[in-house]
């Protein structure tokens, strides 16, 4: 019995009874679609992600208060006061490998002008800030270093901010606003740059010389952050450890002991979040593998249903001269082509709907090659498995009694 | 007749089943020879052993004791797959209640066994199948499903079915059990032809004016053969002429 002729009699068994061949297919169908869709959509998800951060400059590196223990207790890193304005111009001098320094102070507050007012971030900076996070000004011009010297009050605001303190068409350069009690003089604002990876509004801000936000508006000596531009991506590892040596001998730490900082690149943030998405799809791909799993099942019950229904066929078939193996084969075969046929449409089904949902949620769309093959190599297998106990059953039946059976 | 040889060897043939902690002797010693080109009817009562007979002869079931040699062949020592074969190669099954696969064609209905059979091409399979369509009268129902038949056509199918592989001998089970006299008649009377042709059959019925149409009868009674004889074959023909026409549908 030549395998063309197997799938011949399968095939026209499983034609003889479409919406049930139909149906235990679905099950099969809906696993292997949701295992493709959330794979493919995962890996867009991270894809968009990295772009996202990419964006915001791969040679960016950020150094971050730590959190510090004194006496063994824990202090938190939100109250640390570690890093100060002298430790960005020690960098700038010291670190060869880092072409742009800038300190960064943030504070919340309301931004009023005249009746119109909006709850926004205020980020101090030098006058790198921008060139550093990848800003790009859209009209007017950038605080100067005599600005930072001065505390002067002007500040450039995004877009955000733009559509919600000024009427359509009002150009704000040169308006004065209030930020708290604080006026300042609009002096430029800065290019829309939408949502990052994180959902967050990248253009909900006001960007100011950071000895303004300092003293001005928090009353501080401290700043809560560094961000530092590495020469190139090549050498972000070098910068770091540059930062590193040259903050710990500002900060005066021995060796061995605990940073009172925290340096990470660009890069190191990238797999972070690559990590993170990978686990949720991890996860998702599991639940969509239990669903698989069900359509396994699914199938498994059909082919008992179908071989006790045909109980007289096998009986015929074994009268005439059908091997016991034959039939083993007949009903495996129906089995693997059911899930076959199942697992096809759903892998279409899949890029179908990951297509649509990356389009939808503008990801990039991204196919999982390996993950297509896996899919389909495990439904024949999972067809092989869950159509073998009905088939060996069927290959079981006494002749004698299967031709009786009514 | 004596010449012939013998297609179907049975000697001292015994079968006891184990129901429960009991023994039924189903077989208690049955010989015979059925030769070829015979046209045997076997008979009984039910309980009589006529089934557990037809499904050892059918080499479905083996026998406790005893030897069958089918063609030549002693069955007692063969495997299940060798069985299979047998049944493939050697043995043609027409059954009561014709046992046709259901949405399936009279052609490929007929085709079935040769299926079975890789020595068989495809194209020669449906020559075949055909030719034995052509020889039960249904050359123009090939393209037919089963319940697009009448029940005499479907158990025409059923014994073109049979005949399809050429075997040694055709093995009828009541095979006019689920049709009415005429139609009984006819399946008699394509038998009785089948027979002329020089096929031999064996066909077990409880229906004594069924077994008129055969040459010989083998009467079973409670696992034993209480006769074993020569009878006037009756055209089934003529039968069916004699029919009365209100008979007709």
């Amino acid at each position: 019995m030549d395998i063309l002729n197997l799938i011949r009699i399968s095939a026209k068994a499983l034609l003889r009874n479409k919406t049930r061949t139909a149906l235990s297919m679905l099950g099969i169908v809906i696993g292997i679609a949701a295992v493709i869709a959330v794979v493919n959509l995962g890996e867009g998800l991270k894809q968009s992600t990295a772009n996202q951060l990419s964006d915001m400059g791969t040679n960016l590196i950020m150094v971050m208060r730590a959190n510090q223990r004194r006496g063994g207790v824990s202090m938190g890193s939100g109250n640390v006061q570690s890093l100060k304005v002298r430790d960005c111009e020690l960098i700038a001098k010291g670190a060869k490998n880092v072409t742009m320094v800038s300190p960064v102070v943030n504070s919340a507050g309301q931004l009023v002008n005249g009746s119109k007012n909006w709850s926004g971030t205020v980020y101090g900076g030098s006058p790198d800030y921008l060139d550093i996070r990848k800003y790009e000004i859209a009209t007017g011009v950038n605080f100067t270093d005599d600005d930072v010297k001065k505390y002067a009050k002007v500040g450039l605001i995004g877009q955000t901010i733009v559509e919600n303190l000024f009427d359509d068409g009002e150009d704000p350069i040169g308006k004065t606003i209030r930020v708290g009690n604080m006026p300042f003089k609009v002096i430029g604002t800065l290019k829309e740059r939408g949502e990052n990876g994180m959902g967050m509004d990248q253009d909900d801000l006001v960007v100011m010389p950071y000895s303004t936000v300092q003293k001005r508006m928090l009353g501080v000596d401290y700043i809560q952050q560094i961000v530092c531009s590495a020469a190139s991506e090549n050498v972000a590892e070098a910068a770091v450890e540059e930062i590193e040596s040259i903050l710990r001998a500002s900060h005066k730490i021995p060796e061995g002991g605990v940073d009172d900082f925290e340096v990470r690149t660009q890069q190191e943030m990238l797999e972070m979040m690559s990590s993170m998405t990978g686990m949720i799809t991890t996860v998702l791909v599991a639940i969509a593998l239990i669903s698989l799993l069900v359509g396994c099942i699914g199938i498994m019950n059909i082919m008992y249903v179908t071989v006790t229904e045909r109980t007289k066929e096998i009986g015929l078939r074994m009268s005439i001269g059908a091997k016991n193996s034959a039939i083993l084969m007949q009903f495996l075969t129906e089995s693997i082509i059911l899930s076959l046929i199942g697992g096809v449409i759903g892998l279409l089904l899949g890029l179908l709907l990951s297509y649509v949902v990356s389009l939808a949620m503008s990801m990039p769309y991204i196919v999982n090659v390996p993950w297509m093959f896996i899919s389909f190599v495990s439904c024949a297998i999972l067809g092989l498995i869950s159509g073998f106990f009905p088939a060996l059953k069927a290959s079981r039946t006494d002749p004698i009694n299967a031709l009786r059976y009514e | 007749m004596s010449e012939r040889q013998s297609i179907i060897k049975v000697e001292n043939l015994k079968r006891t089943f184990v129901v429960g902690s009991e023994e039924v002797h189903a077989l208690k010693g049955v010989s015979f020879d059925i030769c070829q080109g015979e046209f045997v009817s076997i008979m009984g009562s039910s309980g009589s052993g006529k089934s557990t007979l037809l499904n050892i002869l059918g080499c479905l079931d083996q026998p406790t004791a005893g030897e069958y040699y089918i063609d030549g062949i002693s069955v007692r020592t063969k495997t299940k797959n060798e069985l299979s074969e047998i049944r493939n190669r050697k043995i043609g099954f027409v059954f009561q209640s014709y046992n046709l696969l259901p949405r399936t064609s009279a052609l490929e209905n007929v085709e079935l066994p040769l299926v079975y059979n890789p020595d068989v091409s495809h194209r020669e399979r449906h020559e075949k199948a055909q030719h034995a369509l052509e020889l039960v009268g249904l050359k123009d129902r090939m393209g037919h499903m089963p319940n697009q038949l009448s029940g005499g056509q479907q158990q025409r199918v059923a014994i073109a079915r049979a005949l399809v592989n050429d075997p040694v001998i055709v093995l009828a089970d009541e095979a006019t059990g689920n049709l009415d006299t005429r139609t009984s008649y006819e399946i008699m009377s394509l038998f009785q032809s089948l027979h002329e042709q020089g096929k031999t059959i064996a066909f077990v019925t409880h229906e004594s004016d069924i077994a008129v149409f055969t040459s010989r009868t083998i009467f079973l009674r409670d696992g034993h053969i209480l006769r074993d004889e020569s009878v006037t074959t009756k055209s089934a023909a003529e039968a069916l002429a004699a029919l009365p026409v209100e008979n007709d549908y």
